[in-house]
């Protein structure tokens, strides 16, 4: 067996690059999501996402435009569902983003056509991604470095001590919506290599995993893009030569990453990771 | 442990006349019954301001108003332009497990008005010497978690002082540290307000914090009193201000809170 045979088809060449850059992204953001509990959103976000992905397969509308306008308008709602304070803001995302993902799944039965194209959004698939898909995570990549670089202390400010840092004239409400318009990029961006499914994973494992690494968080925003990118590289391949969706192996290879580190680092790395959740 | 005097000093004389903080017939509620009904305060330069009441008496409220974190219901809050008000928290409510040093969080002071991610020359300067101000030079690059009650609390006031405010407001600056620890917390704010610092801070513990300061104000939903411990701590106030009778003793010269005996009123 040729372990870089599938590197002389343009596809493979093109979803590798894809991988490589979502682990990355992924791994970013997913400091963020993992040191402010959002990874609930970052699931409700990607399975809402997949309900937009399924009306653009159905209406042949551009995949990025319907499923991204179908996400933002998601994330509106969850907002204001929210707002409403009778019910919390992980119920409100419990019951829209559901919704959203069932109106998929109708369009999938209803629009056998479309089952193809909608598999793919689920599970991931390398056969669909072309040279603009490959623009399009870079401009997502990008983005996130940018934003982070920009605004580095500000954000770590508005996560780490929300309410001082409002005393100290950060916008923590601009800091929470530049996090947002990132983790929704990130999706929608990565979604076709990784899945809708799993991609949530994704945003979480290897920030998780970093954590267990290190108590910095300028060594743990380093650590765990390169976690994401290699899982991304070596899933990819796995992914290619046993036939099986690269969401999945890229998720095993992460989630076998985490189980060696959780392991290694001992109780030391599983109180870090154990008291994310703890204030 | 010394009493503070409510002096404006050198270092604040050129403060003008205008309050920092003036609140003006502040009511708020979140949506159910009110939990601070028409309070007016005003906050110096220079002064230092302890303000005391039960738990849900709406103290933190009242906290959050005079930092800008919350929008009153009711009533208006002034503003000295261009001072700078710096606010450490209670250290319950810091995650410990976040993961981060202890020169990262006092770095975090300037996050406004800094764009470059890393720290300069001067910044680190800066860093170790309000570190070496608080007792706490050479633990830069240790997580905070690894750090002792005191030296934790004072991580969080030195990320205040890094900003080097008018203002130092404190959330419950004692609350669950050993008696040394607030031994040295209050000599800090107490040096602090020497060198012409505004300090609000607000305390549960009438006896080692409250008794000390120059100025108190008893809060439950309304502003009962405010003034000296001498004029506030009177068994009148307090029993207004925490529902139950209270007896105020004086032995050196201090001031003693303590319950009324059961079966003695």
């Amino acid at each position: 067996m040729n372990l870089f045979e599938p590197f002389q088809f343009a596809f493979f060449r093109n979803g590798i690059i894809v991988a490589v850059l979502a682990g990355a992204i992924c791994g970013l953001i997913g400091v963020y999501v993992v040191l402010r509990q959002m990874s609930y959103i970052g699931h409700g976000l990607s399975h809402s996402i997949f309900g937009g992905a399924a009306a653009s397969a159905v209406l042949s509308v551009n995949f990025y435009l319907g499923a991204g306008v179908w996400g933002l308008l998601s994330a509106l709602m969850i907002g204001r569902v929210a707002r409403r304070g009778k019910i919390g803001s992980d119920a409100a995302i419990g019951v829209i983003t559901t919704a959203s993902f069932a109106v998929g799944l109708a369009l999938s039965n209803m629009f056998g056509q479309a089952k193809r194209s909608i598999d793919a959004v689920l599970f991931g698939s390398i056969l669909g991604v072309g040279g603009g898909d490959v623009i399009a995570v870079v401009g997502a990549g990008v983005l996130s470095a940018v934003v982070i670089y920009a605004w580095y202390r500000q954000l770590l400010f508005a996560t780490f001590d929300p309410e001082v840092a409002d005393v100290s004239g950060v916008n923590v409400a601009r800091m929470e919506a530049l996090l947002m318009l990132m983790l929704a990029t990130t999706i929608l961006f990565t979604m076709k290599v990784m899945g809708v499914l799993l991609i949530s994973a994704m945003l979480v494992t290897p920030a998780a995993t970093a954590r267990m690494m290190t108590n910095s968080f300028s060594r743990m925003l380093t650590i765990a893009p390169i976690i994401g990118a290699s899982c991304g590289f070596v899933g990819m391949l796995v992914s290619y030569h046993i036939d099986v969706s690269p969401g999945a192996t890229i998720i095993l290879m992460a989630s076998t990453v985490f189980l060696v580190v959780f392991t290694v680092t001992g109780s030391r790395g599983r109180r870090n990771v154990g008291g994310l959740a703890h204030h | 442990m010394t009493d503070i005097d409510d002096r404006t000093t050198a270092g604040a004389s050129d403060a003008i006349d205008q309050p920092l903080v003036e609140v003006d017939g502040v009511s708020h509620s979140y949506g159910g019954p009110v939990v601070l009904d028409h309070i007016h305060l005003s906050i110096d330069a220079g002064s230092f301001l302890g303000i005391i009441g039960p738990s849900g008496s709406g103290k933190t409220t009242l906290l959050r108003i005079i930092l800008g974190n919350l929008t009153p219901s009711h009533g208006s809050v002034k503003r000295q332009p261009g001072r700078r008000v710096a606010y450490v928290p209670q250290v319950e409510t810091v995650n410990w497990n976040f993961p981060i040093t202890v020169s990262e969080v006092v770095l975090m002071s300037r996050a406004a008005s800094k764009r470059r991610p890393w720290a300069t020359a001067t910044e680190r300067r800066d860093v170790a010497s309000v570190l070496e101000q608080l007792g706490l030079a050479g633990l830069g690059d240790r997580h905070i978690r690894e750090l002792s009650g005191g030296q934790q609390q004072r991580v969080f006031l030195a990320r205040a002082l890094h900003r080097q405010p008018d203002l130092l407001v404190l959330d419950e600056p004692t609350s669950g540290v050993d008696v040394r620890t607030r031994h040295e917390v209050v000599h800090l704010l107490t040096d602090l307000h020497r060198d012409g610092m505004a300090v609000v801070l607000t305390t549960h513990d009438i006896n080692g914090l409250a008794t000390h300061l120059p100025r108190i104000a008893c809060v439950n939903r309304e502003l009962i009193a405010i003034g000296t411990p001498r004029d506030v701590l009177t068994p009148h106030v307090l029993e207004r201000t925490y529902g139950a009778p209270m007896e105020v003793l004086e032995h050196g010269g201090l001031l003693l809170v303590t319950d009324t005996p059961l079966g003695s009123s």
